[in-house]
């Protein structure tokens, strides 16, 4: 074999080694029993259960806010929209624990809206909605990136079509953008899924650890770390289940006929 | 009645143009691409604001700048025919034409229509499974589906294969015979036009060069564009009057014609290629034409029952002659041949 085709064929193994032999181990480790004594401890199903009630929360206003705001921005050019876009995806490259620390300082009790986040009767600081808050802060780009990818890939004679055909925009948006959209928008809200279930900084700093409250499957694997390693791992396992069932879905759903991605 | 004003700039575009179609009439638009063509349907249909503009259809004001009325596209009844048909890949043809229908018998009257076009056999495929024949098939159902006062073609035959084309063209010109409300289809094809229009506008660069039917087009272009663009051998000279009342033309390049049109200074001369003879080089003039000029054939290329000539002149020529005559003739690049036609064939424009 010549040398440069080998140099390639060596990086990518020891890349591919890298990557899953962390996750190779995770299951090495932790037999199938261990998974659901795990499985079967109360602080274990209390972080689960609040993993997908926080996750799903921060999907669902993510996907609602998010996709008309995305669609928005893939249709229309203003001044200003670069900025826009960028302030948008910040999140992406902020340290988790900054933007714990910053939505403490935005809507914490002594934060910028503190005050009229308290007058409304809203406790987010060490309460379950906290949780929502920080993961949808850290996810959202995440979706409104891919979301916009989406819409602007969209031949625009199709809305002028459904225009001349007598919808409205909105109809439009609704009939046609939306579902010939569909398969970067479930990308999206994969990707989006996945940070939010991994997320474990913000979360940490904004809403604090508390079992049934605000730790989440990550918090409650860190608080098993130095005490119940094997917890730990089976609870890791389940994470890593989870993740690659996502992964999966949306490799897999572009191809889906479905969704209408004619192909071409 | 369609009348459609529009003035805007649009880019590197001036767009200024100005047309009116009555019911059940056709108005070809054709023109080079970049002429401003599709743009004059946006602004139809409502996709496109002119700075300045007026539409006017079926009796009521669609646009009136001037007025600031500008009513959205939704609300125009348009039947607009897009380039590549612009059908919606997630829905199945029936619910593509039944799109712009309400009501519970949406489904009866979008197969009805499929069935008009003959496809209804097809009517629960995707638009992806689909030829280019059927897709225009399915788009041309659904832009009849709301009953349009007006139909707006953009190119309706360019995303077409050249066999699929001609029963396209017999199908969309039986169509536009039966409708009875304006028609606009735009076309960079002169012979399209010809074909599919009752009347054509000649478009290029944002304005109008000249309007009529396709034949006094074609046999009165009142610019070298119109005559180059409707097929004709163009060529560039100057002229001044001759005493026998004909005017006389000294090709740039070398060379003279003669013409029963009247023009002085310089000029574009055009001919179509089938007025032009061809005879071998060398021969003495015979006959009643009078423009001879001297040519070495470039390219033979054959093109149905006749040949077309590329020839180099003192300017570029080309002639159309039958298949038999070439043969006879022994006609292949490198010969060389005399091309003649009469001055009465020859049209001269200043330019």
């Amino acid at each position: 074999m010549r040398w440069f085709p080998a140099l390639l064929v060596l990086a990518l193994a020891v890349a591919l080694a890298f990557l899953t032999l962390p996750i190779v181990a995770i299951f090495v480790n932790s037999s199938p029993a261990d998974l659901v004594d795990s499985l079967g401890d109360q602080g274990a199903r209390d972080a689960l259960w609040l993993s997908l009630r926080t996750t799903a929360a921060a999907l669902a206003i993510i996907v609602v806010v998010g996709t008309p705001a995305a669609y928005l921005l893939a249709t229309r050019s203003f001044r200003g929209k670069a900025l826009v876009v960028t302030l948008v995806e910040l999140p992406l490259v902020l340290p988790p624990a900054v933007a714990g620390v910053a939505l403490l300082a935005a809507v914490g009790p002594e934060g910028l809206l503190g005050g009229a986040v308290d007058a409304a009767g809203i406790q987010l600081t060490l309460a379950t909605a906290g949780v929502v808050v920080a993961l949808t802060f850290v996810a959202s780009p995440f979706y409104v990136r891919q979301a916009m990818a989406a819409f602007a890939s969209v031949d625009r004679t199709l809305l002028d079509a459904s225009r001349t055909l007598g919808a409205s925009e909105a109809r439009g948006f609704v009939r046609v953008m939306i579902p010939t959209a569909m398969p970067g928008l479930v990308a999206g809200g994969a990707l989006a899924l996945g940070r939010a279930l991994g997320e474990f900084g913000a979360t940490l700093m904004f809403a604090g650890s508390f079992q049934g409250i605000t730790q989440t499957v990550p918090l409650e694997i860190y608080n098993r770390l130095g005490t119940d390693f094997d917890g730990a791992l089976a609870l890791s396992a389940v994470l890593v289940a989870v993740s690659v069932a996502i992964l999966l879905a949306v490799k897999l759903v572009p191809r889906a006929e479905v969704f209408g991605g004619a192909p071409r | 009645m369609l009348r459609v004003e529009a003035r805007t700039r649009l880019g590197a575009l001036d767009l200024d143009l100005t047309v009116e179609v009555a019911p059940g009439e056709c108005l070809a638009v054709a023109g080079p691409s970049g002429a401003g063509k599709t743009s004059l349907l946006r602004v139809a249909a409502g996709l496109l604001r002119p700075e300045h503009g007026l539409v006017e259809a079926g009796g009521e004001t669609w646009l009136d700048t001037r007025r600031g009325l500008d009513l959205p596209p939704e609300r125009r009844r348009c039947g607009y025919l897009f380039q590549e048909y612009a059908l919606f890949p997630h829905l199945s043809a029936w619910q593509n034409v039944a799109y712009p229908l309400r009501g519970s018998d949406r489904r009866q009257r979008a197969a009805a229509l499929l069935d008009r076009f003959g496809m209804s056999a097809l009517a629960d495929s995707r638009p992806s499974t689909l030829s280019g024949g059927e897709r225009q098939r399915v788009a041309l159902a659904r832009a009849l589906a709301r009953e349009p006062d007006v139909l707006l073609l953009d190119e309706p035959l360019s995303a077409l294969d050249a066999r699929t084309r001609a029963g396209a063209v017999r199908e969309l010109g039986a169509l536009l015979r039966d409708a009875d409300v304006p028609a606009v289809l735009v076309t960079h094809d002169f012979a399209e036009a010809a074909a599919l229009g009752d009347r054509v506008a000649i478009v290029d660069a944002g304005r109008l060069l000249q309007e009529g039917s396709p034949s006094d087009l074609a046999a009165a272009p009142q610019s070298a564009f119109v005559a180059d663009f409707t097929g004709a051998v163009v060529l560039t000279g100057t002229a001044h009057g001759a005493p026998d009342g004909l005017t006389h033309v000294e090709l740039d390049g070398g060379g003279a014609v003669t013409s029963t049109d009247r023009a002085a200074g310089p000029v574009a001369v055009s001919v179509y290629p089938w007025e032009i003879a061809i005879e071998p080089a060398g021969e003495a003039p015979h006959g009643s034409t009078q423009n001879r000029l001297a040519a070495e054939v470039l390219s033979v290329t054959v093109v149905g029952n006749r040949v077309r000539l590329g020839l180099a002149g003192p300017q570029p020529l080309a002639a159309e002659i039958t298949r038999t005559s070439a043969d006879a003739l022994g006609l292949r690049p490198g010969v060389r041949v005399m091309a003649s036609w009469k001055a009465a064939a020859t049209r001269v424009v200043a330019v």
